[in-house]
């Protein structure tokens, strides 16, 4: 072999050395990938069921006796297949609503769980009598499915089929609202003290050397603080959205902070040397030009701070928010929940007709987050500046 | 000098850190004049030009020695205030730097900040006067609401001239106003400072020789952050006394 | 909330609107009177006057509700509303005494502004100072219950007769509380070490994709893709990994006759693994680039092929700024809670399998807390004391990670 041929065989080798290379980091990303697709494949094959409820057509006697007792108001063989949430409603209905006295009324009603599971084809509990009953009960086009409405008007239950995610969205918006109203302003704050005022000594580098640390504190972390300070010393009620609200500020801060001080720092000097020529204070610099100028990347943010935040569940489950809602908390001191939270306890619960649900209220909070980063990701391609 | 002086430094010394960027400066402003200081690149002419409305206060580690005095007032005098000396001395930088905003309001800021004016129809004269007077009117009269990121470079120039000529100073302070203009906006520049100087007192840094001549009344040449040679610009440029100034205008370095 | 925001709409807003507009009066005529030039604008005149209204009187309100709150003395609602009147008229009173034409009104007012700015900077301070003594009050707690020295080598991690105690039982005849952390770290460092088995071979050769092979408009796409793993909240990995990661995992254990638990550490470890990719890729990708573009170069016009590149000349060049992504993915990884409360172990096991059910030190820390204890009991105690050692070995990764970086940025950036 010469020297020739042995130089044209390395670089053929070197080549393939390079291919290769090549396509390993190409499957990473294709690796990644397809987890991705993987997953939210999984969460909607089995989350997307829930978006519809089984209900069967029965008849309902409302009287005096029906009020006391509801499970008398259906028929026997009919009172195993109909939700017994709905049962429980009786009484409240004819008081609502007194003309029902004394009547029979045919009506579509809610579904027992374990039918809804047998009618979306899914592993059941009935019996055999039960299935060959609902089999004929189908046949008569007494069952069908129909959009899950009360997923999104109900609170948490104890029964699948009437839970909802009501209770834990509201739970939620005051949550994120409290959050915000504590994190904003303090991390602008902040933000504009650190990256227009601070003066560089050793006060402001223990600032910024803590603030860095505090991102990279694990959220579990700010669960043992809220419970400790908030909690147990300032007697802030436990599983409240307020516990909950000033424990996740605390942990968006740093993040707030952060992207606030990118904001500003865009803006070039030239801005500030601008104003501060025509006579303007310190302060007007900043109110009048740099502020202004930094909003977009201010509210950029923000918002990736609050989906984050909307998002966190262990410190809340440290202060308490894992708490049974069935209805909507009215205020920031009372019990409530979050939907990450709900999302926990459903998945932990035994009953298989809570997976589906899980997996639902998954694709709603994911939903949300996309809508919340798809916002966020508009405003910055449309009002941040390149300078 | 037969003027008045406008302003002055006596004994200037100014640090960054431990670095001596000013050596013992003596200088006086005659007004309604225009100075112009020339030199070498790093030999303290802009830092000088920056003491006088104290924009080297915005950076951190620095020092100054001596007195710089504005009608008789040293500047740095508690009882004078920095916003009023930067509404009285007012600011031209190297780069254009309009706010991102429109026109009209890049001039009205100052203005409205400083509350010289109190009707709106004041603020409209003035906005057309400023402009006027900056020689940029007939340009930008139909377009007073767009944004002023939208003009030309020269033009952008002109608009932070008329931007600064609305709080109406005593002085300008020009840093090398012209250098990132083409040919053009920079003979409208210097045709607009000799209009200037009869209404105020004009310091301008420049890196340019024949803009210096062009321009000015009196030179003042640095060099290694010492004021090497000062007087009337016809003087200074033919004949110079110190062997550094001729060697420096006739390019020999620098 | 809205009894709040009432009081705020109706009592304070138009009280500062009124001191506003009195000092900017007072300003104004002073101006037109004396015709002298006030040093500052009339409006801020009318600030000055709202500042010293609102701030001593505001102060006052705050500690009296500080005092009802924490039941030092509760102040009765009149006495509280007469005192912070009568002190915002006496601010006010002040503020017009004070009013001449060389008060520097802006500057006082500038002055307010930057204390108010460093009192909201020193609110992160004090959220440090709050985790490290609230955690540090609690786990001496601990500590002064259980010997550290067998907290940190015991191998026994058995709190149940703690929890008897907890719930007020009598616990004499049961056997002694034993917490020693050794298994529930093992699990961790498990765990963590799987999640990094996946991340780091994943994450990096994304990075090496990114910044070597891909065009920019394959970046733009693929870049924020896989930061949405990073997104994703992990209470949706945890039922990820325990609905579906965890059967799998079971079964094909079982395709190959290996007996898995539901509680395996794989699983968890896998998802974490994915989670924590955009961790590495991103950091990596970014520290790839800030290598100087002469080195590129100087490598490719010796005829060295991009892969040799990268192999022999970037890689070496961005090591400390991969190990500085590494250990925060480590350090994230650690500290993440839900994955492993939802798919790992409650049960303490040393095990090298990791095919075994084991728990960690947050699902720990979870379990202590959520349960219906009292919050002295020496359960919810060792929370604490696990949440300790979880801070202290999160934030030495992080210090670590930063001062590598930091190096590599001297050196390049």
């Amino acid at each position: 072999m010469d020297k020739e041929t042995r130089r044209l065989k390395r670089i053929k080798r070197r080549y393939r050395g390079e291919i290769s290379f090549r396509l390993l980091s190409i499957s990473a990303i294709v690796l990644a990938a397809s987890f991705l697709v993987f997953f939210l494949s999984d969460m909607v094959r089995t989350g997307y069921t829930a978006f519809e409820q089984t209900v069967v057509q029965t008849e309902i006697t409302y009287d005096a006796d029906t009020v006391e007792i509801p499970q008398l108001s259906v028929s026997e063989e009919m009172s195993d297949l109909v939700s017994r949430g709905f049962l429980r409603l009786i009484p409240q209905m004819v008081e609502e609503n007194p003309k029902l006295m004394n009547t029979t009324q045919t009506q579509w009603v809610l579904a027992e769980a374990e039918v809804d599971q047998y009618i979306k084809g899914k592993p059941n509990k009935l019996s055999e009598e039960e299935i060959a009953h609902i089999d004929s009960l189908k046949k008569e086009g007494k069952v069908k499915l129909v959009f899950n409405k009360w997923f999104f008007t109900n609170g948490d239950s104890k029964l699948p089929e009437m839970a909802g995610l009501l209770s834990a969205v509201i739970g939620t918006i005051y949550v994120l609202i409290l959050t915000m109203m504590f994190s904003v302003p303090i991390g602008v704050m902040t933000a504009i003290y650190l990256e227009e005022f601070a003066p560089d000594n050793w006060f402001t580098r223990i600032i910024e050397v803590n603030i860095n640390n505090l991102a990279a504190i694990p959220s579990i972390i700010f669960g043992l603080l809220g419970l400790a300070i908030f909690i147990n010393l300032f007697g802030v009620p436990r599983s409240s959205a307020l516990a909950g609200g000033l424990t996740l500020s605390l942990m968006s801060l740093p993040v707030i902070i952060i992207s606030t001080r990118a904001a500003l720092s865009s803006v070039p000097d030239t801005i500030r040397q601008a104003a501060q020529g025509v006579g303007a204070s310190p302060w007007q610099v900043v109110w009048h030009h740099i502020l202004p100028l930094s909003l977009p990347g201010i509210m950029t943010g923000t918002i990736i701070s609050m989906a984050h935040a909307i998002g966190e569940t262990a410190p809340l489950l440290i202060v308490g928010m894992l708490a049974y809602i069935p209805t909507a908390p009215t205020g920031v001191t009372q019990a409530a929940t979050v939907l990450p939270a709900q999302i926990y306890t459903w998945s932990g619960d035994s009953l298989r007709a809570y997976t589906e649900r899980t997996a639902l209220g998954i694709i709603v909070l994911l939903s949300v987050l996309l809508l919340l980063n798809a916002v966020a990701v508009v405003l910055r391609n449309k009002y941040e500046r390149k300078w | 000098m037969e003027n008045n002086i406008k302003m002055k430094s006596d004994n200037l010394n100014f640090y960054y850190g431990n670095f001596k960027a000013l050596k013992d400066i003596n200088l006086t402003f005659p007004e309604r004049k225009v100075t112009a200081l020339i030199g070498p690149s790093g030999c303290g002419k802009s830092t000088y030009l920056r003491c006088f409305n104290r924009m080297n206060d915005l950076i951190k580690g620095i020092k100054v020695e001596g007195g710089i005095y504005l009608d008789e007032q040293e500047i740095h005098d508690t009882k004078l205030d920095v916003v009023e000396l930067r509404r009285r001395v007012g600011m031209v930088f190297q780069k254009p730097n309009p706010f991102p905003k429109t026109i009209y309001e890049n001039i009205a800021y100052a203005p409205r900040i400083h509350g010289l004016v109190s009707k709106g129809s004041e603020m409209d004269d003035l906005v057309e006067d400023s402009l006027k007077k900056a020689g940029l009117w007939e340009e930008v009269k139909d377009r007073l609401k767009s944004q002023a990121t939208a003009l030309s470079g020269g033009q952008q120039q002109r608009l932070c001239i008329a931007r600064a000529l609305a709080m109406e100073p005593e002085v300008l302070l020009m840093d090398e106003p012209a250098s990132a203009l083409d040919p053009i906006a920079t003979q409208k520049i210097e045709e607009l400072i000799y209009e200037l100087k009869e209404r105020l007192t004009v310091i301008i840094v420049t890196h340019n020789m024949q803009q210096a001549a062009r321009v000015s009344d009196y030179t003042a040449f640095f060099y290694m952050g010492e004021l090497i040679e000062v007087g009337d610009t016809s003087t200074i440029f033919t004949n110079p006394t110190v062997k550094k100034t001729e060697d420096y205008i006739t390019g020999r370095f620098g | 909330m809205l009894k709040v925001l009432l009081y705020f709409l109706i009592g304070v807003l138009p009280l500062c609107y009124a001191a506003f507009y009195i000092g900017r009066k007072k300003a104004r005529t002073g101006e037109l009177e004396s015709g002298e030039r006030f040093h500052s604008r009339p409006a801020h005149y009318g600030w000055y006057s709202v500042i010293w209204m609102a701030v001593p009187s505001l102060a006052v309100s705050f500690i009296f509700t500080i005092l009802g709150s924490s039941k030092i003395f509760k102040v009765p609602f009149t006495m509280h509303i007469t005192t912070i009147l009568l002190v915002a008229a006496l601010g006010l009173w002040y503020a017009q005494k004070k009013i001449t034409h060389n008060l520097r009104a802006r500057n006082f007012i500038e002055k307010t502004i930057k204390v108010m700015l460093i009192t909201a900077s020193l609110v992160s301070i004090l959220t440090t100072i709050g985790i490290v003594f609230s955690i540090l009050f609690e786990s001496m707690k601990f500590f002064s219950q259980v010997n550290f020295f067998s907290f940190i080598t015991g191998t026994e991690w058995d709190p149940d007769t703690a929890f008897l105690e907890g719930a007020g039982r009598d616990a004499s005849n049961a056997a002694q509380a034993q917490f020693g952390s050794v298994p529930i770290f093992a699990g961790t460092f498990m765990i963590t070490t799987i999640a990094l088995l996946v991340a780091v071979p994943v994450g990096l050769f994304s990075a090496i994709f990114m910044s070597e092979y891909a065009s920019n408009r394959i970046r733009g796409w693929v870049k924020p893709i896989l930061e949405i793993l990073a997104g994703i909240p992990t209470v949706v990995y945890g039922f990820f990994a325990a609905i579906t990661v965890s059967p799998l995992v079971v079964k094909l254990a079982e395709s190959v006759g290996l007996q898995a638990d539901y509680t395996n550490a794989l699983s968890p470890g896998i998802v974490m693994g994915i989670m924590i990719i955009p961790f590495v890729s991103s950091l990596s990708d970014d520290v790839i680039n800030a290598i100087p573009q002469n080195m590129r170069e100087g490598s490719l016009a010796l005829g060295m092929t991009r892969s040799e590149t990268m192999k022999h000349v970037l890689l070496p060049a961005a090591m400390p700024g991969i190990v500085s992504a590494v250990l925060l993915a480590l350090s994230r990884a650690i500290g993440e809670t839900m994955i492993v409360v939802m798919a790992a172990g409650l049960q303490p096991r040393l095990s090298w399998n990791p095919l075994d059910g084991m728990t960690t030190v947050t699902v720990r820390i979870v379990d202590a807390l959520t349960g219906d204890q009292s919050f002295d009991s020496l359960e919810t105690l060792s929370a604490f004391g696990l949440g300790f050692v979880l801070l202290v070995i999160t934030l030495m990764l992080n210090i670590v990670s930063s001062i590598v970086i930091r190096k590599f940025r001297k050196q390049y950036v």
